[in-house]
């Protein structure tokens, strides 16, 4: 077990000041005039966040595939859900209405 | 992690670990669609009415929820160590960081509460004293603040289970004559806390950061 390592509170520590970091950056950007742009930004910060929670303090980083796999089947049906639904509402009109 | 109390059904302690942590998972992927749907329903009314979400978004008190986003990422860093010392089996180390990342969770739901009743207070929660004073369509302004009180109020109530269960884990760790047998429960809880951190890390810039630079 990974996490039982005498190194692994420093990795925390680092881990726990990136995300203060990301923090800090996701308020400066929302400031921005970055237009259509903001929201990509955003999102993208959030995602760096929970990734370095999920890998670091989670320990997807030192678990077997099996774990990994349970992990990422949550957020495939996430993905299922968010873009079948976007799929439509933003495609809506394109061909023509109807 | 030989002292680990192995239950019968288990070959060994790594796969009773590995039976906790997919069943944790699995727990959480329920979870991440449970939040997943009011995120949804966000994505697809905020695309519907863009230019009132960003406007109902200014109401809400962005520092303070800085302040408690901060407060809620270093309870998921003690809430590691407690991990980390629960996975040495020490006894002194599990029980304080648990104790401390509860007590950071109070004071996120604290200022949480107090930000609950700014809000109020400016009448924009949903309702008969709802303001009226909006450039953009007052309905749509009302529909942010639903689900803006909907998904931070689940929010808040996962965090109230999560103090309790890291109560009763500090009594329990407190009082075990083996502390290793506490380990996977620990670490159980640890990523039921990460979860809802993860959570508040996308609701935070979804809710409070529209368009902060538009003055409209």
């Amino acid at each position: 077990m990974a996490h039982t390592d005498s190194a692994a509170p420093r990795v925390y520590q680092h881990v726990v000041a990136a995300l203060m970091l990301l923090l800090a950056a996701t308020i400066g950007v929302s400031y921005l005039p970055l237009g259509a742009l903001a929201l990509a930004a955003a999102l993208v910060i959030a995602a760096v966040k929970a990734g370095l929670v999920a890998i670091y303090f989670m320990h997807l980083r030192h678990e077997n595939p099996l774990m990994r796999l349970f992990a990422f089947a949550g957020l495939s049906w996430l993905i299922i859900l968010l873009g079948l639904t976007l799929f439509d509402y933003l495609t809506r009109g394109v061909a023509g209405d109807p | 992690m030989s002292n680990a109390a192995v239950a019968g059904h288990f070959d060994d302690a790594a796969q009773q670990r590995q039976a906790a942590g997919l069943g944790m998972w699995a727990f959480l992927g329920t979870e991440i669609l449970f939040f997943g749907g009011l995120f949804t329903v966000y994505a697809v009314y905020r695309m519907l009415n863009a230019d009132a979400f960003a406007e109902a978004s200014r109401h809400l008190y962005m520092w303070l929820a800085a302040i408690n986003t901060s407060v809620l990422l270093t309870s998921s860093f003690t809430m590691a160590l407690a991990v980390h010392a629960a996975g040495r089996a020490d006894r002194h180390r599990t029980v304080r960081f648990l104790l401390i990342t509860a007590l950071l969770a109070a004071a996120f739901l604290v200022l949480k509460l107090l930000e609950y009743f700014l809000d109020y207070r400016d009448n924009v929660f949903p309702g008969d004293n709802f303001r009226t004073d909006w450039r953009h369509n007052a309905a749509h302004a009302q529909l942010f603040f639903v689900l803006y009180f909907v998904t931070t109020a689940l929010h808040a109530a996962h965090m109230i289970i999560g103090i309790g269960v890291m109560l009763v884990l500090a009594a329990t760790v407190d009082r075990t004559t083996n502390v290793a047998s506490k380990t996977n429960s620990v670490e159980m809880t640890g990523l039921y806390w990460h979860f809802v951190d993860i959570v508040w890390i996308f609701l935070f810039p979804l809710y409070y950061l529209i368009d902060r630079h538009g003055s409209h």
